[in-house]
């Protein structure tokens, strides 16, 4: 039985991987994910048979779990709308960072005197640690994105809290290893509630537009502890996977830090929306509004529009609306491209996906590189819920927090439109400059209803 | 038991591995991806299950129950958003 349980957990190691492979490219990632999750099936079967779990009670308990947590996650993945998936990614991967705390907490109860080297339980207290920071962190990221929390907290001295916090933590797991395989439950039981805290701690002051990157990381991090786990348990399809995740997620939290132009200690340790109070001062001119009907007119006899897409878009829904006004606009022999920001919306990608939802194809889609010259040739750029990354403070004032950012050239080109809300600032509370500019025109409402609104109006131009 | 240098080796491998696979991606995969690899490391799950299958005393079976509900919310959950997000990409590419 021993070989048929490490066939099938060596065959989901390799599916993980060809799936990863296969999802790192459109043209195979339906594929890859199917893959992997043809893994998953083959190693959590056979897991049935592993001879470490015993007794009915137990069997019938994993049972019950595994419907009640999958049928939720099942029905919860299903019915949340597309403009949601950063969330529910950040919930997901709080329940597996939750998962392997819960493994460390049941292996270090049952630890007897001389059963674990001391590099083994180092892991496993490591594994829990990161595992419950990873679950605490992420149930914040998902409650600042769902809105549910909606303040970033910040006080003075926290920065030293945080880390009088973690390093109590520390000393508790010290403690654990210290005490060999006769561990007190009270002194294991302080040790995770002081873990949850401090990913709560750590995660509370960063601000919503930092968002994908904190989620990036708990990513990496549960792999990580997952990774750890299948030490502790000798469990190599564990290994293999969380260590995969672990460094493919280090990577990919780098990559989305370097497109907003922001190493990650900044994004973890910095007061992001508070170092920007008090430089709005200089903003100069007024911000002028627009009516739909005119800035219809506009579009429609332009040679050339690029829209640019930001999260208010997603928050409407308008992504139909806009291509609708697309294609309308192509009829009248308008070239329209998209202008995609690395990190426009909550994460990076996050747009393309919207988009391809909608039917935009591909070609008419550009990103940062591609485009940012051709500003300065179009005649009209709509800019729909984006702002901090069209602020073109980012290139002028080396005071803002923001400065440095590449960010999209939308005030060289002849008109910019920006269809916005309200009047408010932008995510990361800064003043937008171009906002104000001089060729600068807001259309304020809702983002789907002003698309619509200028949909009517380029129809009644005929 | 998989232990010292062996399990340094499966460590380097594994972790190199992951780098190479997500090196050369495409921006418009990065949020997929992210979601594909959260749901890779639901494999806890299968560690859920063996913990819950050695408690012994109530408390642990406690604890190891709501380990395999998150274990197997992270897999299910995993999968169906990165599943849904991907089928948008075919959409896209069938209307083009």
């Amino acid at each position: 039985m021993g070989f048929v349980i490490n066939l099938a957990y060596f065959a989901a190691a390799v599916l993980f991987i060809i799936g990863l492979k296969q999802m790192a490219s459109p043209v195979t990632a339906r594929r890859g994910i199917i893959w992997a999750g043809v893994g998953m099936v083959v190693a959590t079967l056979v897991t049935f048979v592993h001879p470490e779990i015993q007794g009915l009670t137990n069997y019938i308990l994993i049972v019950l779990a595994i419907g009640l947590g999958g049928g939720l996650a099942w029905w919860s993945g299903k019915r949340v709308p597309m403009t949601d998936m950063p969330q529910m990614i950040a919930l997901y991967n709080g329940m597996g960072g939750g998962a392997a705390a819960g493994i460390a907490a049941i292996t270090l109860m049952q630890l007897k005197p001389g059963e674990m080297s001391l590099i083994v339980q180092s892991l496993a207290v490591l594994g829990g640690l990161i595992g419950a920071v990873a679950f605490s962190g992420s149930l914040i990221a998902f409650a600042k994105l769902q809105g549910i929390m909606k303040k970033t907290f910040r006080f003075g001295a926290q920065q030293a809290v945080n880390l009088g916090v973690f390093a109590l933590t520390l000393l508790l797991g010290g403690w654990i290893l210290a005490s060999g395989g006769d561990v007190n439950v009270w002194v294991l039981l302080a040790f995770f509630v002081l873990a949850l805290v401090f990913g709560v701690l750590m995660t509370l002051p960063i601000g919503g537009a930092d968002m994908p990157v904190v989620i990036s990381l708990y990513n990496a991090l549960t792999g990580l502890a997952v990774g750890f786990k299948g030490f502790v348990l000798d469990n190599p399809a564990m290994m293999i996977a969380g260590i995969v995740v672990g460094a493919a997620g280090t990577l990919l939290t780098q990559l989305m830090a370097k497109a907003m132009n922001r190493p990650i200690s900044n994004v973890l340790f910095s007061q992001f929306g508070a170092a920007s109070e008090g430089q709005d001062a200089e903003v100069t001119g007024s911000m002028k509004e627009i009516e739909g009907a005119d800035a219809a007119v506009m579009m429609a006899f332009a040679e050339k529009v690029i829209i640019i897409p930001g999260y208010g878009m997603a928050v409407a829904q308008a992504q139909h609306k806009i291509w609708e006004l697309t294609q309308l606009l192509q009829e009248r022999g308008v070239t329209v491209k998209f202008a995609i920001h690395p990190v426009a919306g909550r994460m990076p990608g996050h747009m393309n996906v919207l988009l391809a939802e909608a039917g935009v194809p591909y070609d008419i889609i550009y990103d940062l590189d591609e485009i940012n010259n051709e500003f300065k040739t179009a005649d009209v750029a709509l800019v729909i819920g984006a702002n901090d990354v069209v602020n073109p403070i980012a290139r002028s004032n080396p005071e803002s927090p923001i400065y440095g950012m590449p960010i999209l050239n939308a005030d060289y080109a002849k008109n910019v439109i920006v269809i916005k809300r309200g009047k408010g600032a932008g995510f990361s509370g800064i003043e937008n400059h171009l906002f104000y500019a001089d060729n600068t025109r807001m259309l304020y409402g809702d983002g789907q209803k002003a698309a619509a609104e200028l949909i009517s109006g380029i129809k009644e131009i005929g | 038991m998989i232990e010292g240098f062996v399990a340094l080796y499966i460590f380097m491998l594994a972790a190199f591995t992951g780098y190479e696979v997500i090196a050369k991606v495409p921006v418009i995969l990065h949020t997929p991806l992210m979601s594909g690899s959260n749901f890779v490391h639901g494999i806890v799950l299968v560690g859920t299950m063996v913990a819950l299958g050695h408690a012994q005393t109530p408390t642990e079976q406690v604890i190891g129950f709501i380990a395999v509900v998150l274990g197997a919310g992270n897999a299910v959950g995993g999968y169906v958003v990165t599943e849904r997000m991907l089928e948008m990409f075919k959409s896209s590419k069938g209307g083009r």
